[in-house]
């Protein structure tokens, strides 16, 4: 097997809800390899999300271990952890979370900005960015002037110009029609087969874990099934 | 980030919301004109004071019978006698003039016009000490003191009011509770006002005064004497001396005096901290404006932070650390202050020379003076009031959790 991105070792979150423990995670381990297209599927309530959350350095997990691409992840603060998301961790959300604002150019520069890229060196690589999800004649347009699928390939490319370890697609197709949700999944594994960039899907749709090489099934926190 | 391109997104997102930006903006506006009119009407108000008590002389002191601190038996008045003694600049080298003067108000009439007005008896030596030059005629001469003339030195105002013009009215006659005095000058206009005009007023010798006008229980006493020192470094030193030949000549017990000194100096420290505790005052009520513009602020970037939840939350999933965050919102609630306040000032510019051309039409003429200083102040407190204010809202922003804010709708 190559090289180990994702490398989570028991991973616990407990959530407090008044008196009562959520326990949403009950010692969850994975490893995902360079390159891997995988797909973390699992009803609502399975923990899919929270998983998501830790994996994407979004949370910290309760208890457990977790190295992101080497990097341990587990005791950081939260800028360290806003770091981490901004070198390591490109997001794909379901409702594409463009600043209404700006322009899609602008919004692809977002992650370079924070990262303290200056502002030519910026521009040029989400220039490029755009243009490998085919937006490179609408780099002005702001998000209302773009269609659905259109927005999530201005997603796509913000989470692919910090050149990330892995790409998290939460619900990627949930807010699009069946063309340009196939698109965008068309999309994404070219952006995999091309670069190697690895994707991990979190979804409940079947057909989009069936285009995966690999699906995790979770079910009450624990990982129910791994088709590895 | 770099800063330009931190202020051109706040910008940015401040113009989305015009309306609440500019209303929003509306309370620092006015919150930073009135503290600026305010000051500006302040600072005018004192120059215009401190002018007027200028116009009196220079380097004066006023010396008057009894005291007014303590209880003093049998104080002895003042006397022509006493101003004589201070007028001997070998005993009193600091001293340049003096200027005793005697006083009432008196019905003055001429022809059929008639007024309560007030008349002076005073010594050639008044004309310098008090500052009054001579726009028509000439001032009241020792001839005319030793001879007890009926003559009389009018301000303007008088003349105007008496006779109806300015100017031709040497030689006419006026009459002070019933007896003719010869009008030999006229007094230039001082301008100014507030406490008693100094152009409407009747100067006759002080020796007239005395024996015919103004009886007093002591011969040759006078109101008060008007001394001048040599120069503003000498006053100190004029006043020791003046304390010290009136303490013998009127044989008063050791650290009772029965006569009181006030400088020209004293009236305008006065007169200035009576102004400044105004300006002040104005000014900290004007500030309350501030506060509460300030608090609109505050208000409107906590609606603004819960609006844009989803935003922070995206800014942080892809890098934003809490400074950034931090920085975004405080320079969206500076700038809104910061633009609040120069257009305050704009706007406090109009106002304090609205309000100095209506207190000119009332007859109290104000020169409101915006100073630099008062403007960078504002400025500053401004741009203080945008921080402090919008440090609550911004720390609020930057400390969401990006799941959480994420998931907020």
């Amino acid at each position: 097997m190559s090289e180990i991105v994702v490398n989570a070792r028991d991973v616990t979150k407990v959530y407090k809800m008044g008196e009562f423990d959520v326990h949403a995670l009950r010692g969850v381990s994975l490893d995902i390899a360079r390159s891997e297209v995988v797909s973390i599927m699992g009803p609502s309530g399975s923990g899919k999300s929270t998983l998501m959350n830790v994996l994407g350095c979004l949370d910290r997990p309760t208890d457990g271990e977790y190295l992101l691409d080497g990097e341990k992840v587990e005791n950081l603060s939260d800028d360290q952890l806003s770091s981490i998301r901004n070198r390591k961790v490109g997001f794909v959300f379901q409702s594409f979370n463009l600043l209404p604002r700006q322009t899609a150019l602008t919004n692809v520069v977002l992650p370079l900005r924070y990262a303290g890229v200056n502002n030519q060196e910026a521009h040029e690589r989400a220039m490029a960015a755009l243009e490998k999800v085919g937006l490179g004649d609408r780099i002005k347009h702001r998000p209302n002037e773009l269609s659905g699928g259109q927005q999530q390939r201005v997603a796509i490319a913000r989470s692919l110009v910090n050149d990330p370890a892995v790409i998290l697609a939460d619900e990627p197709t949930g807010a699009l029609d069946s063309k340009s949700g196939q698109e965008i999944m068309e999309l994404l594994l070219k952006m995999n087969e091309e670069q190697g960039t690895t994707l991990i899907f979190v979804t409940h749709d079947p057909r989009i874990a069936a285009m995966t090489q690999r699906t995790i099934h979770l079910k009450d926190g624990l990982v129910e099934e791994d088709g590895l | 980030m770099k800063i330009f391109q931190i202020i051109l997104e706040a910008l940015d997102s401040l113009i989305a919301n015009k309306m609440r930006s500019g209303l929003t903006m509306l309370g620092i506006v006015i919150g930073v004109a009135a503290v600026i009119a305010m000051m500006a009407i302040g600072a005018g108000v004192q120059n215009s004071i401190t002018g007027q008590i200028e116009g009196i002389g220079t380097n004066l002191i006023f010396v008057s019978s009894g005291n007014q601190q303590q209880d003093v038996r049998n104080p002895k008045p003042l006397t022509l006698a006493d101003a004589d003694a201070l007028a001997d600049p070998l005993a009193a080298p600091s001293i340049l003039a003096v200027a005793p003067s005697v006083g009432t108000n008196q019905e003055v009439s001429a022809g059929r016009e008639s007024s309560r007005i007030s008349v002076t008896g005073v010594t050639p030596a008044y004309a310098n000490v008090a500052n009054e030059t001579i726009a028509e005629g000439e001032f009241i001469s020792q001839e005319w003191l030793q001879g007890r003339s009926a003559v009389a030195v009018i301000g303007p105002d008088t003349a105007e009011r008496l006779f109806g013009y300015s100017v031709g009215t040497i030689g006419e006659t006026i009459r002070i509770a019933g007896t003719p005095y010869r009008v030999v000058g006229v007094l230039e206009a001082k301008g100014g006002s507030g406490f008693g005009s100094q152009d409407d007023r009747v100067l006759i010798p002080l020796t007239t005064a005395q024996s015919r006008l103004i009886q007093r229980n002591v011969r040759d006493s006078v109101d008060s004497i008007q001394v001048q020192a040599v120069n503003s470094e000498s006053v100190a030193a004029a006043t020791e001396e003046i304390s010290q030949i009136l303490r013998t000549r009127h044989h008063t017990e050791v650290g009772i005096d029965d006569f009181t000194l006030f400088s020209q100096d004293s009236i305008l420290n006065i007169a200035q901290s009576i102004t400044g505790i105004l300006t002040v005052f104005l000014g900290g009520i004007a500030g309350i404006s501030l506060l509460v513009g300030g608090i609109g602020i505050m208000n409107i970037m906590l609606v603004s932070v819960t609006e844009r939840t989803r935003e922070i939350g995206l800014r942080k999933a892809v890098g934003a650390r809490k400074r950034d965050i931090l920085v975004q919102f405080l320079t969206e609630s500076m700038l809104l202050s910061l633009l609040g306040g120069l257009v305050g000032i704009l706007l406090a510019v109009a106002l304090a020379y609205g309000i100095g051309a209506i207190a000119a039409a009332s007859g109290t003429p104000i020169d409101p003076s915006i100073t630099l200083s008062a403007v960078l102040l504002a400025t500053l407190f401004s741009m203080s009031v945008g921080l402090l204010f919008g440090i609550y809202p911004a720390n609020r922003a930057a400390n969401l959790q990006p799941v959480e804010a994420l998931r907020y709708e």
